[in-house]
């Protein structure tokens, strides 16, 4: 048992690195490729830093105009532009009964981005135990397919099938039945949009959208459960279900669970999509099949209306609520990729896991 | 649990599995639903006169601007972020000391996780606004080559850590220079690698909306030369601007765009796969 429960780790797959050439061996064309080569490898962590700091920059007066009542309101209003009044607070000018409380659309973003994460980790994880165990290796190969496909589809077409043909179908079938629920969960309760467009259908094409996120990781570690634990599991005379839990499900924990925070970065920040299907409605969701918003889909839809603020401010406030969508996003990926330090990183999908 | 009956533990465990079945169903169903209703959808849409009329045609629209301009837009991927990524990535494989190597790589990686809509965000305040380059191709193609670049990185550096450690060795021992064993040596294993790298980057790009709405604008008029000022149609927006309106012929036009954008990527992402398949198969041959 302290043998097979022993932390994910294991000997580094694939060849080894060859020692690398100090530089004073090198030749100048070497040199030359050396340099520049180095300088496009510190692109993204350069890139990384302009976002960082453009968004940091372009926010602080609306930062300084809201203070706290950011986290606390739920008001967001650009202001009346042609009013010939102005709203100033602490010496910031914006458009008359300008108000920029995100509270809306935090809310908004943690529970879409949450009821999907808690679908699809279960679905990712025993979809992928069912593939690896049962399914024999011959059907293995075509059945993953489905989950590049399901990677591969642009979110837009996400966006189209959930406002033409999933919303629908939810609202007109299977509302109503989970309307029952409410019986004991009381936010299941109440009406619900005639096709279906809300927080709920946005939940669930977003926990499609982050299951190749989770299930690709998953399946690379499953694989690479050491098979003398599992077959030893069993030659102890153990079920299929006991070794999985004794065995796999240890040796993969970890890869989950790093795989799991970044399906949820990918969650909030998911826009064209949920844009299509959240119902874009300026308040929290009354029941669970409420119109609301979230951060990346408030910032699609209203920047054009932004523009047209003469004092520059609404488009401050955008900077603002896109400077909390980015924390979140790295603080989830951060604390994702840290956690996977420990195993292999290469296990990991670089973004939407294609 | 050697103390409990053996038939309860059966139980437990078909119960199990038939919860993993039921997930594994809930994966696959959605994937088939989405393409199959998508492309079905479409179908009847799909006329050759999509490709030859523009959306500017009221009678009989079609996506021809859309489809030019998002040719446009890979292209510029191709020329900006492909050889700062491919630069990158033989770096991160052959030159970056252990520990830089180890950080750079995980900035990248970092890079990717960041919401696309916060990258259009970005372009938008920085170029668009800031510089003045208004709605245009440039500010488009940096935005998208922002979000494509962490992963032509990571498959070149993955393809050149792919090719055997003996072809290493045995360059160093004919004592090659480092510049001669990545194009002699090293790149001609790894070049399957990198393309279906740039390949699944194109596909990310023709499938991305959020960080073009504010970046490229959109144009109905075909693709013309010029940078700056100057904005450009793309595909996917013509599915999420026509599905939000009322009529027929505009929902049409959303179906139309949706099927075509899904072919195209999912065209993108099976040929950049079968490209990864052929160099395993080819690596393997070359160890010795």
């Amino acid at each position: 048992m302290i043998l097979v429960r022993r932390r994910a780790g294991g000997p580094p797959t694939g060849p080894a690195r060859v020692a690398r050439t100090r530089s004073h061996e090198l030749s100048t064309g070497d040199r030359v490729l050396q340099w520049v080569s180095g300088v496009a490898a510190t692109i993204p962590l350069a890139g990384l830093l302009f976002i960082t700091i453009i968004l940091v920059v372009w926010a602080i007066p609306a930062i300084i105009y809201s203070g706290f009542t950011v986290f606390t309101s739920d008001k967001f209003f650009i202001g009346s532009f042609y009013n010939p009044n102005f709203s100033s607070v602490n010496g910031i000018v914006a458009p008359y009964g300008a108000s920029y409380g995100a509270l809306t659309f935090i809310v908004g973003t943690l529970t879409s981005s949450l009821i999907a994460l808690v679908l699809a980790v279960p679905i990712s994880v025993g979809g992928v135990l069912m593939l690896s165990e049962w399914i024999p290796r011959r059907l293995e190969g075509p059945l993953s397919t489905f989950l590049e496909l399901l990677a591969g589809i642009p979110s837009v077409v996400f966006g189209f099938w959930g406002l033409t043909v999933f919303g629908p179908f939810l609202g007109a079938h299977i509302f109503p039945a989970l309307s029952h629920l409410g019986v004991i969960l009381p936010f299941f309760k109440g009406s619900w949009a005639y096709n279906g467009q809300g927080l709920l259908t946005a939940s669930l094409v977003l926990t499609l959208m982050i299951i190749p996120i989770i299930a690709s990781t998953t399946r690379q570690l499953v694989k690479r459960v050491p098979v003398l634990a599992s077959e030893g599991a069993m030659a102890l005379g153990m079920t299929k279900y006991e070794m999985v839990r004794v065995v796999t499900i240890p040796y993969v924990r970890t890869g989950i669970i790093a795989s799991a925070l970044l399906g949820w970065g990918r969650a909030l920040g998911e826009t064209i999509a949920v844009l299509l299907i959240i119902g874009m409605a300026n308040n929290p969701p009354v029941n669970i099949y409420g119109t609301t918003s979230t951060l990346a889909s408030t910032i699609a839809a209203d920047l054009d209306s932004a523009f047209s603020d003469g004092t520059g401010m609404a488009v401050r406030a955008m900077a603002m609520l896109g400077l909390l969508l980015l924390i979140m996003s790295l603080i989830t990926n951060l604390t994702g990729r840290l956690v996977v330090r420990r195993i292999s990183s290469e296990a990991l999908p670089v973004g939407r896991g294609v | 649990m050697e103390s409990r009956a053996p038939r309860f533990r059966h139980l437990k465990g078909s119960v199990f599995w038939i919860i993993c079945g039921i997930a594994l169903a809930a994966i696959i169903a959605p994937a088939v639903a989405v393409v199959v209703s998508v492309l079905v959808k479409a179908a009847p849409e799909l006329k050759w006169s999509l490709l030859t009329n523009t959306t500017l045609n009221v009678q009989n629209p079609g996506l021809q601007n859309a489809i030019l301009g998002t040719l446009v837009l890979s292209l510029g991927v191709v020329v900006v972020a492909g050889p700062i990524g491919i630069l990158g990535g033989i770096y991160l494989a052959e030159f970056a000391p252990r520990r830089a190597g180890g950080f750079l790589r995980f900035f990248s990686e970092v890079l990717a996780g960041v919401p696309s809509i916060v990258i259009g965000l970005v372009a938008y305040t920085a170029f668009v606004e800031a510089l003045h380059w208004g709605f245009s191709v440039l500010s488009a193609i940096i935005a998208l080559s922002l979000l494509t670049l962490p992963y032509i990185v990571k498959t070149t550096e993955v393809s050149f850590s792919q090719v055997p450690r003996s072809l290493h060795e045995a360059a160093i021992a004919l004592g090659l220079s480092k510049i001669t064993t990545i194009r002699k040596v090293l790149l001609p294993p790894a070049l399957p690698g990198i393309i279906s790298g740039m390949v699944i980057a194109l596909a990310i790009s023709t499938g991305e909306t959020a960080p073009l709405l504010y970046t490229a604008g959109f144009s109905d008029h075909n693709p013309t030369p010029g940078l700056f000022n100057n904005p450009i149609g793309y595909l996917t927006y013509v599915t999420y601007y026509y599905v939000g309106q009322p009529g027929a012929r505009d929902q049409a036009l959303a179906s139309a765009a949706a099927g075509v954008t899904i072919l195209l990527v999912l065209l993108l992402i099976f040929g950049g796969r079968a490209i990864t398949a052929r160099q395993r198969k080819m690596v393997a041959r070359l160890d010795v």
